[in-house]
């Protein structure tokens, strides 16, 4: 695996360097000699023989799960999109669509240019495991990337897989800051959070950084991912600061989302994602822990919901759809972290704890003025650190100390980040669309589009 | 000419429609619309903040007819749209200067 993994940094950075206007990495003797081994057998005739073998069965049905996953986190961004637009008001939906379309467009192509090979380097033996530099992704087909010698699935796949995952980070922010963000502040945003910050704190783990050496278990990204963004998005929210008329006289007033059916249709569509984000971290077919992720996935999402439906009917009168919804997305993001290792009973209790959490989380962030029109900071953030702790409360996959050391770093990281990047957009070109604009609607000032023309534009303010 | 103006519950509408069918009162405009008058609100809660909601959902119904079948008219609406229940709404008659058919460049009380 090293030397491979050594072999193949080397092989990367002698395309980057052939790529214009990217990474200047050095042509490297050893590379040269490198392509003249793979050279020897042809990649048809090895490839051929590979799929021959008795190996070729299992690999094909990985690589094919890992595909289908791919797809299923790619329904995420859906889910994303009708999730926050379901949630603010009619006069900025196409602003909220607006952003989901870039994020997933900007994420996937960045990744493809620069992050995944910033994420899974190969940190050299000795190195802190901190940071590498990124490179354009592609590589000439080989038996070493495309076949078993790689992984159980090809190199195309785990680019294809982990490139969906990034742009969720993004998607993140983009339902805290919704309804005033300055869209050009935001994509500039976004872009460099996906590009440069994401790949860092996922090469601590998954990348085999510090993190790992040290004995962190994050399966699917409870904190690499949805830490990482809800604390990016909290960063944000605080420099961004809240709705106008949203904090008014020491009172909280409500700004209704527009439509619960966009709004519970975006949260279905992500739990069907979520098997995908889950179930395809096994990295492979194998029968039982794909099964067991599948089953750990769903019952936390379950325990979610309860917890939510239990906590917001006691606590806040009535049962509050939005809070159920917000429980199911807690619930998941809860198990992320453990779900190939926090067995169906305790699934279930971390999803009821994180479905809990997360209405006692909206209720403080809106008591402190922390204004989110969706919840991400709560959903993706605070249950995203909870989820992490629950691989060491209720599995033996990690300890507590690692787990919460590793979860924070990311968070600070992420955190630190935003404020600094989305800080000095602020001060170089704002981050916040006009009083008048945000009155009449984003999707009016940013635009000049409606999303609901037939009906008229919601002037509610 | 009158314009009758009606502000009713919105579940009433249907009622009332036929209703002015049955006195030979076949068009009518109707908008959808908020409003109160004693009625009070009530009181809704979204993620944890209560607000209340002042502004009722209401059906506002307009017909123009002839001076004589005004009260015919408010009559039949007033007893098509009552429940006896606070927000049963109001009916204002409004006097009208002229009507013109569009179709027809036809005035006056032909136009109605």
């Amino acid at each position: 695996m090293k030397i491979k993994k050594t072999l193949l940094a080397l092989l990367l950075s002698s395309s980057a360097f052939l790529l214009a206007g990217t990474v200047g990495a050095q042509e490297l003797p050893v590379a040269e000699a490198a392509e003249a081994v793979a050279d020897a057998v042809s990649f048809e005739d090895g490839y051929a023989a590979f799929m021959d073998s008795p190996g070729a069965a299992f690999f094909t049905i990985s690589n094919l799960w890992l595909l289908i996953s791919a797809a299923l986190v790619f329904i995420m961004h859906l889910g994303f999109a009708t999730v926050e637009s379901g949630l603010s008001q009619a006069k900025n939906t196409v602003n909220i669509l607006f952003k989901n379309v870039f994020i997933i467009s900007m994420g996937i192509l960045t990744y493809a240019l620069w992050g995944f090979n910033a994420m899974y380097p190969g940190f050299a033996e000795g190195s802190a495991g901190v940071f590498a530099m990124g490179s354009w992704f592609d590589v000439d087909a080989s038996v070493a990337m495309m076949t078993a010698e790689y992984a159980d699935y090809t190199w195309y796949t785990d680019f294809i897989f982990q490139a969906m995952f990034a742009a969720t980070a993004a998607t993140i922010v983009s339902g805290a800051v919704a309804e005033r963000v300055k869209l050009s502040s935001f994509m500039i945003f976004a872009t460099l959070l996906v590009m440069f910050a994401y790949p860092i704190t996922g090469s601590w783990q998954w990348g085999g950084g510090w993190l790992s050496a040290r004995g962190f278990y994050d399966f699917a990204g409870s904190s690499l991912v949805h830490g990482f963004g809800g604390f990016a998005a909290l960063a944000c929210v605080i420099v961004l600061g809240p709705r106008a008329g949203k904090y008014v006289n020491g009172q909280i007033r409500p700004i209704l989302g527009h439509s619960m059916p966009l709004a519970t249709i975006g949260v279905f569509l992500l739990f069907l994602g979520w098997f995908g984000f889950n179930g395809g971290s096994v990295l492979n077919a194998d029968p039982y822990l794909v099964s067991l992720v599948f089953v750990t996935t769903a019952l936390a999402a379950a325990g979610g919901a309860i917890g939510s439906i239990i906590t917001s009917w006691l606590f806040l009168k009535k049962p509050d759809l939005s809070m159920a919804l917000n429980g199911i997305l807690a619930g998941l993001v809860g198990i992320t972290a453990g779900a190939d290792s926090i067995m169906p009973f305790w699934a279930i209790i971390t999803g009821l704890i994180a479905g809990v959490l997360v209405v006692f989380s909206i209720i403080f962030f809106d008591k402190i003025k922390i204004d989110d029109p969706v919840g991400a900071i709560s959903v993706h953030g605070v249950c995203g650190i909870f989820g992490t702790l629950a691989v060491a409360l209720f599995s033996d996959a990690a300890g507590f100390g690692i787990q919460l050391i590793g979860t924070l770093s990311v968070g600070a990281f992420a955190f630190v980040f935003g404020l600094i990047v989305f800080g000095l957009l602020k001060v170089v070109m704002g981050v916040r669309v006009s009083p008048e604009e945000e009155a009449e609607g984003l999707d009016i000032g940013e635009h000049g589009q409606e999303a609901y023309p037939d009906f008229g534009t919601a002037r509610t303010r | 000419m009158k314009l009758v103006k009606a502000i009713i519950k919105p579940f009433k509408l249907e009622e009332v429609k036929e209703a002015l069918a049955d006195i030979g009162i076949e068009g009518m405009t109707v908008t959808e619309v908020k409003g109160f008058g004693r009625q009070k609100g009530h009181t809704e809660i979204y993620r944890g903040s209560e607000y209340t909601v002042d502004f009722l959902p209401k059906v506002m119904v307009e017909i123009v007819v002839d001076d004589a079948d005004a009260e015919k008219t408010s009559d039949a609406i007033v007893k098509a749209a009552k429940t006896g229940k606070i927000g049963d709404g109001k009916v204002f008659i409004i006097p009208v200067e002229t009507a013109i058919r569009i179709r027809t460049d036809e005035s006056g009380a032909e136009a109605l």
